[in-house]
């Protein structure tokens, strides 16, 4: 076709654009994304059930605040990669910031206790289901978000857009999962919560430039 | 180096309202740019000009699917050289060449060359010019737009360095004013 007959048929029924189409499709794809990992979780794996205890709420809130802050950052800088030209990496490096987070109060938290005791606080009973458990949740999450950005977003660095898709379906994994795991310290949330989490967006930034293509 | 950025940014905003014409108008004219901007880039890998066509109606074709994806708080030029540089590469990749292998470029560039806007300033000029003196349009033509000292341009015009100066000097002048009184009037 000729530049002039495309042109044409491009101009042709211009409709006025709906300019939160981004955030809108984003928030639908998480909260999408969340229901499936919640569902899994709970419906494969069952929720814990020592609630009652003393001290459970407190600790799953925290694990819930490290999770479901790097949700909240990494699907926020989504939508600004989703952008042409919204790759800013001093920005990105913000994605950093729960980690860092946790590690600090991790570390508080090993300091505190005789070191006899940090073998049981970072590696805890259940490492090995953590360690699968969350990259497998979040593969649901991760296709979800994924089509999201493919139908909806214009991402111009596919690698880093990847590497986030991939943090948002971790994150929103491990939210799931932490309903269900009784592992509580905090080195262990920092290692193997801290860790899968990265894997998934590791994942995500090899996958990204296959599957995001536009 | 921005050089049409209120313009374009004011196309863009319009189009994204619905305005048909607005957004014709847009298509047009980065396709101009667009095709420049690849041109310079590929024409050095021996890349024809189909190819170019290609790629740039495919970057057209981009923009017009994805333009709720601009935001109208930011810059438009660098949203553009954002797509344009994105299709280069898929461009580049799908074909087995590099980006490494084309020249590094900045978002200015995607701007900065448009074969039409080039080709409209020289005629104005050459209308501008037209209106001078003979001896001026001469001084100016030898000394601003072919480049040559005021010695050399002196020896071709038959007169002397400070004729050639001062011929320079009022004729640039005049242009200025005939430039104001288009603008005014």
């Amino acid at each position: 076709m000729n530049t002039d007959e495309l042109i044409d048929k491009l101009s042709a029924n211009i409709e006025p654009v709906r300019r939160r189409t981004l955030a809108l499709s984003f928030g639908v794809a998480v909260i999408a994304a969340a229901a499936a990992a919640f569902g899994a979780t709970l419906l494969a794996l069952g929720p814990r059930s020592d609630f009652h205890m003393s001290g459970v709420l407190e600790y799953l809130l925290l694990k819930l605040g490290f999770t479901l802050g790097i949700v909240s950052i990494a699907s926020w800088l989504l939508t600004k990669l989703s952008r042409p030209g919204g790759e800013w990496r001093m920005r990105s490096a913000l994605a950093l910031l729960p980690f860092a987070a946790i590690v600090v109060l991790a570390g508080f938290n090993l300091a505190d206790a005789p070191t006899s005791q940090w073998e049981t606080m970072i590696v805890g009973d259940t490492w090995l289901k953590c360690l699968v458990a969350i990259p497998v949740l979040a593969i649901v999450p991760f296709a979800v978000i994924v089509s999201a950005v493919r139908r909806f977003a214009a991402p111009t660095d596919l690698t880093v857009t990847g590497a986030f898709a991939g943090l948002v379906a971790g994150g929103v994994s491990a939210t799931g999962y932490a309903l269900h795991c009784t592992d509580d310290s905090l080195a262990f949330v920092a290692l193997w919560y801290g860790g899968t989490i990265a894997l998934c967006a590791l994942a995500g930034a090899l996958l990204g430039p296959r599957l995001l293509r536009w | 180096m921005i050089a049409n950025e209120a313009e374009l940014r004011t196309l863009m905003i319009d189009s994204q309202n619905g305005n048909s014409l607005a957004h014709r108008t847009l298509l047009i004219r980065l396709s101009c740019h667009l095709r420049e901007y690849y041109r310079s880039k590929l024409a050095r890998i021996g890349r024809s000009a189909a190819d170019i066509e290609d790629l740039m109606q495919d970057a057209l074709m981009a923009i017009h699917s994805r333009r709720h994806t601009y935001d109208p708080r930011q810059p438009f030029t660098p949203w553009v050289y954002a797509i344009a540089r994105y299709k280069l590469a898929d461009h580049l990749r799908r074909t087995n060449a590099s980006v490494s292998d084309v020249p590094i470029d900045e978002a200015g560039d995607i701007t900065a060359q448009d074969d039409h806007a080039g080709t409209e300033s020289a005629l104005d000029l050459q209308r501008l010019l037209a209106a001078l003196p003979e001896k001026m349009q001469r001084a100016i033509r030898c000394v601003k737009l072919e480049g040559l000292s005021v010695a050399e341009a002196a020896a071709r015009c038959g007169s002397s360095e400070s004729a050639v100066k001062v011929n320079v000097h009022r004729g640039l002048k005049s242009l200025a004013m005939a430039i104001t009184r288009g603008r005014t009037s």
